[in-house]
């Protein structure tokens, strides 16, 4: 049977009066890439953001139904945040690396965590930047500060950031849409390789992206889930008719 | 605001050109079995030197879609559209082929043979040259209720065949000396029974533009 590091059932969200995500459903396959699509305003970041928790920090919303992970229900008061954000990473729009070294910029989480040890931080920060791809073009200069690299880069050293806390599940929010298009690709590129390590979870607006990378994808629209099917499938032949027309651009 | 309206023209552009070509392979056949009746050795020439035509219209059709492929990443039934469009029309342009190949028999029998043509050859044609009607209609209205009967009068087509041929053995054996004659008008009935197999496979392309099936984007 698939393994399935997310099962979601009943997800209701609302930002203060408005309903953003109505009775969602949905489960996010173990080592896969799952794309998230849908126009703005659909609820697909609101979606991403309630799998890690970090939409409790917006002011005034509120949460029912079941998310879980790992079979763990994840909303209930007993589970700390904190302990599902370690196995839970995240990669945003803009890549936000710390002003700081490379080297230390990958090596973040574990000495929060207490790790001291140079050989062990060394170990892991090699084994990062090579699983995100880019440790050949940093190999010679990690003592240099993040922020002089390029944005294709920054992202991928932001990828190697959240990697190296040995996550299970990465979630991705728009990961390259500040990206030139060689970037881009890398870090496409880089997305499925990652897949055998980790569970990921794609939003993009780019739909030739989610249709290249992704193994299944979700399409939203006004909160709800329209259409959740493999990948091929939704592109070649959706099912729903609104799913078509947003698809092949003909949306509204 | 309506979005993509370019290219719902450029597809409704190469739709209409797909149309077009298969009104010339109902043009061809019908003209070539004409001549071939009439003897008629001006318009057979005619056909052979015409069919250059029919070649660069595919060509042209293969073009436009590689070049829409390629500028708007179609999708789902806009991608299907377009792949039906270049299987159709590699369908079309064999079919003007066999019209050409009938122009070569009529060439090659002259105007002095002693043989009459078969007349199970001018009914063969009339239901092919209905089968592409009907193909036009399905594909024009992606409507699917048709391709039952595509089948249908494709197996009718094929019955006739098999009786043209029959027909023909026999009168070789009482004819020795027509034999190559009589070649050149079984290969004529071999040639209308291919054009009616192809719009068989035309039916079976606007099947998958209309219902689809999936298929690796990936790959």
């Amino acid at each position: 049977m698939e393994k399935h590091s997310y099962e979601v059932e009943n997800l209701n969200l609302w930002y203060g009066s408005s309903q953003a995500l109505h009775e969602v459903k949905m489960d996010i396959p173990s080592n896969q890439v799952t794309a998230i699509i849908g126009p703005s305003g659909c609820g697909k970041s609101t979606f991403l953001k309630a799998l890690n928790r970090m939409v409790e920090m917006v002011p005034g919303v509120k949460v029912a139904g079941n998310i879980k992970y790992n079979g763990d229900d994840i909303l209930s008061s007993k589970y700390h945040p904190e302990e599902l954000r370690t196995k839970v990473g995240m990669v945003f729009q803009h890549p936000n690396p710390f002003p700081k070294s490379i080297y230390d910029n990958v090596a973040f989480g574990a000495r929060v965590k207490g790790i001291r040890k140079k050989a062990v931080l060394d170990e892991m920060v090699e084994k990062s930047l090579k699983r995100a791809a880019i440790w050949d073009e940093v190999k010679d200069r990690l003592n240099k500060n993040a922020m002089g690299l390029s944005g294709g880069q920054q992202q991928r050293i932001c990828i190697a950031r959240a990697i190296a806390n040995e996550p299970d599940v990465v979630l991705m929010d728009e990961p390259t849409s500040a990206l030139d298009p060689i970037s881009t690709l890398r870090v496409e590129e880089l997305i499925q390789q990652l897949k055998e390590h980790y569970t990921i979870v794609v939003v993009t607006h780019n739909m030739q992206q989610a249709s290249r990378i992704s193994d299944r994808t979700a399409f939203f629209l006004n909160g709800e889930i329209i259409e959740y099917d493999n990948t091929d499938q939704i592109f070649s032949n959706p099912r729903d008719r609104r799913t078509e027309d947003y698809i092949s651009g003909r949306f509204g | 605001m309506q979005t993509r309206r370019f290219f719902n023209e450029e597809l409704q552009q190469l739709k209409l050109e797909v149309e077009e070509l298969a009104e010339d392979t109902k043009k061809v056949l019908t003209t070539s079995v004409e001549a071939l009746y009439n003897s008629d050795l001006k318009t057979a020439q005619r056909i052979i030197e015409e069919d250059h035509i029919y070649n660069e219209k595919e060509q042209h059709i293969n073009d436009s879609a590689l070049v829409m492929i390629a500028k708007q990443q179609p999708v789902a039934s806009d991608l299907r559209r377009l792949i039906a469009a270049i299987k159709i029309s590699s369908d079309l342009e064999r079919m003007a082929d066999h019209g050409k190949n009938i122009a070569k028999a009529t060439l090659f029998l002259g105007d002095d043979h002693p043989i009459s043509i078969h007349s199970t050859i001018k009914e063969m044609t009339e239901i092919a040259v209905s089968m592409v009607d009907i193909a036009v209609k399905g594909y024009h209205n992606e409507d699917i209720s048709f391709a039952r009967v595509l089948a249908e009068k494709d197996d009718k087509v094929d019955e006739l065949y098999g009786r043209v041929t029959k027909d023909l053995l026999e009168l070789t054996a009482n004819n020795p000396d027509q034999i190559q004659y009589i070649m050149q008008t079984a290969y004529t009935s071999r040639y209308i029974e291919r054009f009616a197999d192809h719009l068989t496979n035309i039916g079976e392309s606007i099947l998958y533009l209309v219902k689809g099936v999936s298929y690796d984007l990936n790959e």
